[in-house]
């Protein structure tokens, strides 16, 4: 976020405004996130109703088991993300870096798991476009479901390489002091920002990967 | 604040001479003026655009550009006027300026942020530009698909993608203003004492960020569709293309609001101010705003009666596109009752507002006719829509920003412009624009459809009637640009409030210094435009 | 020069009813605009700088008032919403006994078909007095049929059928024009509508070289397909019978019920997985690439004439 270096910036009255004026924007930030996911998740819906059974033949060529695994590790990126806000509300720099270093591997072991799942699906001709190849009957409804499966995955791919680029850059602020128990604002926000990815990945598993399988 | 006490310090303006002090500020006054330049540039390649559309349908047959070229003209006048011009116009430039006036703060809530949405805005627009001139797009600044995702010539994915640029600004900005009017409002201006143009940049905040996202989201697929060949909205593969409609007039039904709402803002200032009365009713009138955003969500579907859509959903639209009427009807009677016993100057800002209620009235009256399903059916994608859609935002948005622009002119600058050339460009403005638009109305009741080449000939006469009233309106747009510089030219000339306005923006001095208030006013006043007549007093 | 129209023709029954309400409206605006814009002037000039009115006892707020001025407007638009929905109903509910034409959009042109055979490119013959439904569909991009003199427009998509139905009451010569923008050449997409005396139809269908029928060149792309080798007349093992299908409810294999109507069948050629009649298997091969538009047309007119028993959609 686009904060002032660790004092109360000129047009502020005090901390508290600044803090309180942060939260909101951020907040507000969030609402256009939610409407983001919200229009490709609704086209998602109206498509999974119209070819149910296709959506759920294609739904059972993805890894629930690499799936489940890459939330697993989300969620304890969460957890690890909690604690270097944690860190920052008290003051504890070394363990503010370490928790954010965490979660950076954490962060990218969950890409490289999907690096791994994109590359199955290259392999199996699963991309939409004119290499497309499904077997059987629902080859149209297939092709539709993965252009949601790597539209929506990508974008949030994107949102998660967004997101470790940020806790770089808190990092490089941390180590040089940047952040006190009065001022940790953008440790905060990068929280909230690193949460709703990770809610936006548990409404995606079931959609894409679970489907099928009610 | 006393006159003398602030000369001291320097204005905004002459608080810095490099081009870093420009380029790298973080001002929201500066940032305002580079706002209006990159804004006004994109309104005259947009205006240009349309000056040859005009042209060419001066005959029935083609005979200035090929039909290619005609198809995309219309396009581009399209995104730079309604994406480059009419959505940032009043909240980037005069909102910018005047949001932390108003409420008594020093600055926006994220003064970065808001430069970074410049550059954004730049960024998209340049990207934009580069591929409308590049080979241009011929969709329609609609990019219904299939067309424009597997059949339509040219650039659309960079024009997507310069769109969607811009909304990352709109969306900054708009960001920006929620944080600001709900954390940063001077003690003891509460709520319900805030200028009904404070609660029209918040309700087109609140607009933005809903909406925004939505298109976003809709035009990234179909750049994926167009490169990839996905098929989310192609039927050929499954999709189905009424789909990307829905999608896109969820935002672009709302966007006509954050057009028009902040013009609605200007205008509630104007009149009370030239009225020397408080506004009528200004507690309805601000929930009218609010009314009116809420609505604008629940209507898309009005836009697409004859799409294909069931009987059910066009009924519930239709019946939903009704309601927008009521607020609508509030503002404009509530508008005209200010006036009503007031002592009313007649000053260039206030004739734009005249104008402005005028026209704004005859466009959502004829939106009646188009939330009427069965005239509607008749009537939409014909030249009545777009006669209609302009008195809203060009009658309607652009009188709006052009009220407050001569309004707050000597605020932002500290100069006075031309009186008797201001007036005599807002009477061209006015002639011109109703010679160009009104005849369309007739057109499109004739059933002329819009976004033709070449037409039958018994439109003819209309359409030159048309063309000559765009010359006109043409040469008004050009009018202010100059006497408006021209006033640069001169020393400084007005005192902190040339109008005798109310608001905390005219107690500081003309221009602003760069921390906008000494000290942070403290709001005593009961209510905003407590003006000076006798009724004020006794309430 | 001057004598320009200021006013459409009214060919249609239904256009007299759609003026009515665009009269009203009109009305409607020149009342609310002239009220305001005469409050507008007498408060500028009554109440101008100079002049020396009274203003006492100003007011700036009267809940009444703004009742007044929300709820009139309320109620009229309510009015105008029922009045103007019942007339968008009849425009959607085609009398049973209309005939039914086909019309294909493509860039850019439209491409006609009458029952009886007949074809015709950008031009539309119709006998007057007779209500006619228009079955249609895109080849490419979404077109929009427009009849101004008739006051009914819809737009034409690809991937499924749209339909609107008039019936025309003066003979004479009317434009048709696409509305929706569909590319280069969108305003060459035009063309007439010949509104015809019955006989004069019938002396023009007679003459034009129809051809076979629609229904007769269905059957004739159904044999050629060979799908009668699976869709006998009594249901068998490999597909269902065709018999009395069209309007009827079909049960689904996933348990769902959908009406046999025009897309359902189209579906069902083009995507045979899509929507699978309970009890049977997906045999059948997607015909998507391998027939054009005019013979699905065909095809979905054959299927229709086997549904005599009961009809439910006309």
């Amino acid at each position: 976020m686009d904060k002032p270096q660790s004092t109360v910036a000129h047009h502020f009255e005090d901390m508290d405004q600044q803090r309180e004026a942060g939260t909101l924007g951020m907040w507000a930030f969030l609402v256009t996130e939610i409407m983001f996911f919200g229009g490709v998740f609704a086209a998602y819906a109206i498509y999974h109703h119209m070819y149910p059974e296709a959506f759920g033949e294609a739904s059972k060529t993805l890894s629930v088991v690499l799936g489940a695994t890459n939330t697993a590790v989300l969620i304890c990126s969460s957890l690890t993300m909690a604690f270097a806000v944690r860190s920052a509300q008290l003051n504890q720099r070394k363990r503010l870096v370490g928790f954010l270093i965490l979660t950076i591997i954490l962060g990218s072991a969950f890409l490289g798991i999907k690096a791994v799942e994109y590359s199955h699906k290259i392999h199996e001709h699963h991309v939409p476009g004119a290499s497309f190849v499904f077997e059987g009957p629902h080859s149209g409804g297939a092709e539709l479901f993965f252009s949601f499966y790597f539209a929506m995955t990508g974008l949030h791919a994107l949102h998660m390489v967004i997101g470790i680029g940020l806790m770089v850059w808190l990092i490089v602020k941390a180590q040089r002091g940047r952040f006190s128990s009065e001022y940790h604002a953008p440790v905060e926000m990068a929280g909230l920002y690193w949460h709703f990815v990770d809610i936006v990945w548990v409404f995606l598993f079931p959609l894409l990967y679970l489907i099928s399988r009610a | 604040m006393s006159n003398p006490a602030v000369q001291h310090q320097k204005d905004y303006i002459h608080a810095g001479y490099g081009v870093k002090s420009w380029f790298l500020t973080v001002d929201h006054k500066r940032i305002a003026l580079l706002y209006l330049i990159s804004i006004t540039l994109f309104f005259f390649v947009g205006g240009f655009f349309a000056v040859l559309l005009r042209l060419e349908l001066m005959t029935p047959q083609g005979d200035i550009v090929t039909a290619e070229t005609y198809n995309k003209l219309f396009t581009m006048h399209g995104i730079a006027m309604v994406f480059f011009f009419l959505i940032p116009s009043i909240p980037a430039v005069l909102g910018n300026f005047l949001v932390p006036m108003m409420i008594g703060a020093r600055d926006l809530a994220f003064p970065r942020l808001n430069l970074l949405s410049w550059y954004l805005y730049n960024f998209g627009g340049l990207f934009t530009l580069y591929a409308m001139i590049n080979g241009g797009v011929d969709t329609g600044w609609t990019f219904y698909a299939p067309y424009s995702s597997s059949y339509a010539l040219g650039n659309v994915v960079p024009v997507v993608i310069g769109v969607f640029i811009l909304g990352f600004s709109s969306i900054l900005t708009a960001i920006n203003f929620i944080a600001t009017i709900h954390k940063m409002r001077a003690p003891g201006l509460t709520w319900f004492k805030l200028p009904l143009f404070i609660w029209a940049m918040y309700a087109t905040a609140i607009i933005t960020i809903l909406g925004t996202p939505v298109v976003a989201i809709t035009l990234l697929l179909l750049g994926f569709e167009r490169v990839m060949g996905a098929g989310i909205f192609d039927p050929a593969l499954g999709g189905d293309p009424i789909l990307f409609q829905h999608l896109f007039w969820f935002y672009s039904h709302p966007a006509v609001y954050i057009m028009v709402l902040p013009s609605m803002g200007v205008i509630s200032e104007v009149v009370t101010c030239f009225a020397r009365k408080q506004i009528f009713g200004y507690r309805s009138m601000a929930y009218a705003i609010m009314g009116i955003a809420a609505l604008s969500f629940l209507v898309w579907g009005h836009h697409m009666f004859v799409s294909g859509q069931s009987v059910y959903a066009g009924m519930v639209f239709s019946a939903l596109s009704f309601l927008v009427a009521i607020p609508s009807a509030i503002k404009v009677f509530n508008w005209t009752a200010t006036l009503y016993k007031g002592t009313i100057e007649f000053k260039t800002p206030v004739l734009y507002a005249f104008g402005f209620i005028g026209l704004f009235t005859i466009g959502g009256l004829t939106g009646l006719f188009l939330a009427s399903l069965a005239t509607d059916v008749h009537l939409t994608d014909t030249y009545f829509i777009v006669a209609h859609f302009h008195y809203i935002m060009v009658g309607g948005a652009v009188m709006g920003y052009l009220a407050g622009l001569h309004f707050w002119w000597p605020k932002i600058t500290g100069r006075m412009y031309n009186e008797a050339w201001a007036k005599f460009s807002a009477l061209i403005l006015f002639v011109g624009f109703n010679l160009t638009f009104f005849p369309q109305f007739i057109l499109g009741y004739l059933g002329m459809p819009r976004r033709y080449y070449v037409y039958p000939p018994e439109f003819q006469v209309l359409n030159v009637m048309s063309t000559a009233g765009a010359s006109i309106l043409g040469l008004g747009y050009l009018i202010p640009m100059i006497y408006l510089l021209w006033s640069l030219r001169k020393p400084k000339d007005v005192g902190p409030n040339p109008w005798n306005a109310t608001g905390l923006e005219w107690t500081t001095s003309s221009p602003p210094t760069t921390h906008n208030f000494d000290q942070v006013p403290v709001v005593t006043a009961e209510g905003p435009y407590l003006y000076n007549d006798e009724e004020a007093k006794v309430g | 020069m001057w004598n320009f129209p200021l006013i459409p023709d009214r060919a249609s029954t239904i256009a007299g009813e759609v003026d009515a309400i665009y009269y009203f409206l009109t009305f409607i605006s020149l009342f609310f605009g002239g009220i305001i814009v005469i409050g507008l002037l007498y408060s500028a000039i009554r109440y101008r700088k100079a002049s020396k009115s009274s203003r006492a006892n100003a007011v700036h707020d009267h809940l009444g008032l703004e009742l007044a001025w929300s709820l009139i407007p309320l109620a009229i638009s309510i009015g105008i919403f029922v009045w103007s929905s019942r007339v968008f109903i009849n425009m959607h509910v085609a009398p049973k006994d209309a005939m039914e034409i086909y019309v294909v959009g493509k860039q850019w042109m439209w491409k006609i078909q009458h029952p009886q055979g007949n074809r015709e490119i950008n031009t539309l013959h119709v006998p007057v007095g007779k209500p006619v439904k228009l079955i249609m569909t895109s080849q490419d991009v979404i077109h929009s049929f427009y009849i101004p003199a008739f006051r009914i427009k819809q737009d034409v998509l690809p991937g499924r059928y749209t339909t609107q139905w008039f019936e025309a009451t003066t003979p004479g010569e009317y434009h048709l024009f696409c509305a929706e923008y569909c590319g280069t050449s969108h305003s060459g997409m035009i063309g007439k509508v010949v509104v015809m005396e019955p006989a004069e139809y019938e002396q023009w269908l007679a003459g034009s070289g129809g051809g076979l029928a629609m229904t007769t060149s269905g059957q004739q792309v159904f044999q050629q397909f060979g799908c009668q080798t699976c869709h006998k007349q009594e249901a068998g093992q490999r597909g269902p019978s065709l018999e009395g299908l069209f309007g009827t409810q079909v049960k689904l294999a996933n348990g769902q019920t959908v009406l046999a109507d025009q897309d359902y069948i189209r579906e069902s050629i083009l995507n045979p997985s899509a929507k699978v009649v309970a009890g049977f298997q997906v045999l059948m091969p997607m015909y998507r690439t391998q027939l054009t538009q005019e013979q699905l047309n065909q095809l979905v007119e054959y299927v229709k004439s086997l549904g005599t028993t009961k009809r439910k959609e006309g």
